[in-house]
């Protein structure tokens, strides 16, 4: 047996069935099929979270004008304070509420006699203490049971406060993971905000989506893209705002460096304006470089290009003395990973570049076209629990309709291997032999742990410390362990550093006691003296 | 930082900001965690026990196990029944604990799941155990789901066998591993046999040897749960937290029940000795009194530090009390006294408090939040605060040093480990009090002002 048919073989039938689907080991030359995006086990310790943990939590918190209230009780909001670590910045212009949270903490009698009037109540008393521009109301699960019509109380406040004010049903329930709530987030942002601003449109100019800046790193993506001549309309949506978001529709391009949790907004930005979406990632050295060369290519001007290449050879220049010091570290070890529903991808090419060789792998939330590549998308059917995520459409603007590409030269760039609209999903850039394990628990973590003993784990704050007393280094790569950043050619530098330090701490050669290893009793034996 | 507070008051009555609670079944989740070998369920929908084990994790730098009914919206419309059916059965099958213990959330409340029968109708293995407790997040706070878990545990497993077992049956209040140690090290130095419910010692604290086991070596038996019914006499410590189980038990199998406050500082730890002493009969050792002298020396020795010094607690209300009572011991004024925690006991408690002390104008507010809390500073600030971490924004904002006590503590390391309550814990709180406050005066001072000698 190998390890993933020991791991699967542990299971009753009923789990087994489930779980092998989920399971695989990656062969060479097989299409390597997946199942993702089902429901998790009950009683299964699956480490995925909630529809509002995806909306509330990912997608809209970033967005530093905006007050959101969770409309629910207190848990949810609080959970979700502080403890995403999407840095955002205010100015004189922007009120920053990133300090702030915001509940109508229900209690026993607005559940049972609804709770509409404590959230429009609640939304005066935002507007009198803080006058924002934009308001968000995020619904928690009893608000759904109990049938509270967010939409209606929010619509009514936005005419009545003349500020925008925006509601998203985003119960805890829907769908399988958080990923349902990204969606429900992306289908109000695009439905409330984009295309809803005025501003002139600027040369070179890009929206950056899916880059939530946690620990800094959308700061260091602009830092780069800037130096090389790019304009950035707005960011979708880490130190994002309702204010720029409004004019995200006047880009030239689109950058995913998330696909999972922002290709809506991007395809239907496509539909919409005739914008075109270019999957990036700005992590690891490869990867930063192909994207800069990619966008460069896009925007077709020959200073642009001559300019990437020089900001990505000093870039380089400032790192490569250290990255060649860690690879000597480094070198030779194996990781596990296991991130969300892109992330994990993201970080193959840097730990190759470090001379790290991944395992075991797998998404939290991830979709098979995560894992396979957006071809599989059509055969992908719709279960119920997607069904119960709103989907919308969105048609043409002929207003505000632009295509910056021609066809011909679209064609021509996609055939030269430029990802525009196009993914080719976690499978491009893995290796054979690695065990992918989607919606991953506990059980399977501890049993992998034990049969592939990776050199570094790499997951969340949940399964952190269960990997470290199992006696193997981890790092959260959801919250890089409140360091950072890790995008960009500093990031990797940084991303290096921190592995390599998780790796040698002295701590680990020092767990076994020495009276483990040493008798105790000394001298000799009874009689002979 | 917290740019956006505004010092001008303004009543609201629908909006909470920055929250000083939480919900009921992250204290569920953390009593479950304090019996041997038992596995917590959320039954719910899995964001809920996502956000309570890494919320957990983040206070305790351990893991924090616990499993869900993983609701999807079918379950919430046709009852959580055969998610809870799948999911015991699943959990005995692959984590193998001696008990579950189920806690409900606002999801499968709302719909009025029935728990009672979902658990008699379940197919549980030989031997092993399902209990149960109501937690619905929109009533009280953490603390409430802490004791009700607690009740939970004695409502289905404590019984009178009609034999005493000559022990005391200790409810230790909503405290750290740390804390929970050191009142077992005082009970045993007082020669008192004990049981302790919750005893999250050695499971939210277990060591590293390079394995890891999913029930560690900690937590309250099954056995002692069951013999609480047998015990001569319940010590609640923590009033507000510890009262509702301990009448719980005196209902259910006659063990009378005493309340007592946490046993933080000088006199409420007398309180908990005197009780021991009363209860054991045995003298207090030695030891006991040496702890006793040496922080009544610390006390005195450094009291031109503290004296007069005005402070603010936040944090859960039994803590809050107890910081307050040190405080006032150290020559402090707890000008401040807030708990997001509902509740008008608080309230009166504080008030009893300040009386004994003699002190005026100091304020306590039971639900209130740390915005409130940002704002009266505004208008009159302080020397001191002392709460978990997310006071960490006022302290900056303000510029007033913050002594992290209590819970959630998420920005640092150590703390749960160590002990806030007995003499002990009392040392250590007033060496955070006064290294923070001479820290602050070593800052802050001229150059010519600085003293080596302090």
């Amino acid at each position: 047996m190998d390890s993933r048919e020991k791991v699967l073989d542990k299971y009753s039938s009923k789990v087994y069935k489930n779980r092998k689907e989920h399971v695989i080991t990656i062969e060479e030359g097989e299409p390597n099929v997946i199942q993702a995006d089902t429901r998790a086990i009950p009683g299964i310790m699956t480490n995925r979270g909630c529809c509002y943990a995806g909306c509330k939590g990912v997608v809209l918190s970033p967005l530093k004008d905006v007050a959101i209230i969770t409309h629910g009780p207190i848990g949810c909001g609080y959970y979700t304070w502080g403890t995403r670590r999407h840095k955002a910045k205010g100015d004189e212009n922007t009120k920053s509420f990133g300090e702030y949270c915001f509940s109508t903490d229900m209690q026993e009698t607005d559940i049972v006699f609804g709770g509409e009037k404590k959230l429009k109540k609640a939304i005066k008393e935002v507007v009198d203490i803080f006058n924002p521009n934009c308001i968000m109301i995020c619904s928690t699960c009893p608000v759904g049971l109990i049938g509270d019509d967010i939409h209606a109380v929010a619509a009514e406040a936005e005419e009545l406060y003349g500020i925008k004010i925006i509601a998203f049903s985003c119960e805890g329930y829907k769908g399988v993971s958080q990923s349902g709530g990204h969606h429900i987030a992306n289908n109000g942002l695009m439905k409330s905000i984009i295309g809803t601003g005025d501003a002139e449109p600027m040369k070179y100019s890009v929206n950056l989506l899916g880059e939530y800046n946690i620990g800094g790193d959308g700061w260091e993506t602009e830092r780069i893209l800037k130096r090389i001549g790019y304009n950035i309309v707005s960011i979708m949506t880490g130190d994002g705002s309702y204010a720029e978001l409004k004019n995200a529709h006047t880009a030239d391009l689109n950058l995913v460096q998330c696909h999972r949790s922002i290709n809506y907004i991007a395809e239907m930005m496509k539909t919409k304006y005739g914008i075109e979406w270019l999957k990036v990632n700005f992590i690891g050295i490869e990867g930063i470089k192909k994207t800069l060369r990619d966008i460069a290519l896009f925007f077709n001007d020959p200073q642009l290009i001559a300019r990437t290449e020089t900001v990505i050879a000093e870039e380089e220049e400032e790192i490569t003395e250290g990255m060649d010091y860690y690879k000597t570290r480094l070198e030779g070890k194996t990781a596990a990973i296991y991130v969300g529903g892109s992330r994990t991808h993201h970080y193959i090419n840097l730990l190759k570049t470090l001379g790290v060789e991944v395992v075991l792998a797998g998404y939290e939330f991830g979709h098979r076209d995560d894992y396979e590549g957006r071809d599989v998308l059509p055969s992908i059917k719709l279960d119920a629990d997607s069904k119960n995520v709103e989907s919308i459409t969105v048609e043409k603007d002929p207003e505000n309709f632009k295509s910056f590409l021609t066809p011909e030269r679209l064609e021509e760039l996609k055939n030269a291997g430029v990802p525009i609209e196009v993914y080719n999903g976690l499978w491009s850039d893995i290796n054979d032999n690695a065990v992918i394990t989607d919606d991953y628990n506990h059980f399977e973590t501890e049993e992998f742990l034990k049969l592939l003993k990776p050199d570094i784990f790499f997951s969340g704050i949940k399964d952190k410390f269960i990997i470290q007393k199992s006696g193997v280094p981890s790092r959260q790569l959801h919250s890089y362990d409140y360091a950072g950043p890790y995008a960009g050619f500093r990031g990797a530098l940084n991303f290096a550093k921190d592995i390599t330090m998780a790796i040698y701490a002295p701590a680990w050669n020092l767990i076994q006691a020495p009276w483990k290893s040493t008798p105790t009793l000394e001298g000799s034996l009874g009689g002979t003296e | 930082m917290l740019d956006l507070t505004p010092k001008e008051l303004s009543e609201r009555s629908a909006l909470r900001i920055n929250p000083l609670k939480t919900c009921q079944p992250v204290g569920a989740m953390y009593a479950a965690l304090g019996v041997h070998a038992c596995m917590p369920h959320s039954h719910g929908s899995q964001g809920c026990c996502s956000f309570h084990r890494m919320f957990l994790t983040r206070h305790f730098k351990d893991p924090a196990i616990a499993s869900s009914s993983s609701f999807t919206e079918g379950a919430s419309v046709f009852g959580g029944g055969s998610n809870l059916k799948t999911a015991i059965k699943n959990i005995f099958d692959i984590y193998d604990p001696e008990i579950i213990a189920v806690h409900t959330t606002c999801l499968s409340e709302t719909i009025g799941d029935d728990l009672v029968g979902y658990i008699n109708d379940a197919k549980i293995p030989e031997g092993k155990i399902v209990v149960h407790t109501n937690t619905p997040s929109y009533v009280g706070s953490h603390i409430t789901g802490y004791y009700n878990m607690i009740t939970g545990f004695i409502k289905y497993l404590a019984e009178a066998t009609g034999e005493k077992n000559n022990k005391l049956a200790l409810f230790p209040g909503f405290v750290n591993p740390g804390d929970m140690r050191e009142m077992k090290r005082l009970m045993t130095l007082m020669g008192v046999e004990y049981i302790m419910l919750p005893d999250t010692s050695g499971v939210m604290d277990a060591p590293m040897t390079g394995s890891y086991n999913m029930y560690p070596k900690g937590g309250t038996t099954i056995s002692d749960i069951k013999d609480l019914g047998n015990c001569e006499l319940t010590l609640a410590l923590g009033e507000l937290t510890s009262e509702f189980p301990a009448d719980f038990l005196e209902k259910k199998c006659k063990v009378p029940y005493k309340t007592l406050p946490l046993p933080i500082g000088v006199e409420n730890t007398d309180a908990f000795i005197m009780a021991l002493n009363h209860f054991s009969k045995n003298e207090v050792p030695y030891a006991i009194e040496e702890e006793r002298g040496q922080l009544m020396d610390i006390l005195l020795d450094s009291h031109q530090y503290t004296y007069n010094k005005s402070v603010a607690i936040y944090g859960d209300p039994d803590t809050v009390l107890g910081m307050a009572q040190i405080c006032m011991e150290m020559g402090m004024i707890p000008k401040y006294l807030v708990t997001g925690t509902p509740g008008k006991i608080f309230e009166q408690k504080a008030k009893i408090l300040f009386e004994k002390f003699g002190l005026e104008g100091c304020i306590a507010k039971s639900a209130a939040d740390l915005f409130e809390l940002h704002q009266w500073i505004k208008n009159d600030s302080v020397d001191l605060l002392i709460g978990g971490t997310h006071g960490k924004y006022i302290a900056r904002a303000e510029d007033i040093p913050l002594v992290r006590v209590g819970f959630p503590i998420i920005d640092r390391y150590v703390h749960s480990y160590m002990p806030i309550v007995g003499y002990k814990g009392a040392i250590r709180l007033a060496e955070l009090i006064l290294n923070a406050l001479m820290d602050r005066q070593d800052r802050d001072c001229e150059d010519e002002d600085m003293e080596m000698v302090m």
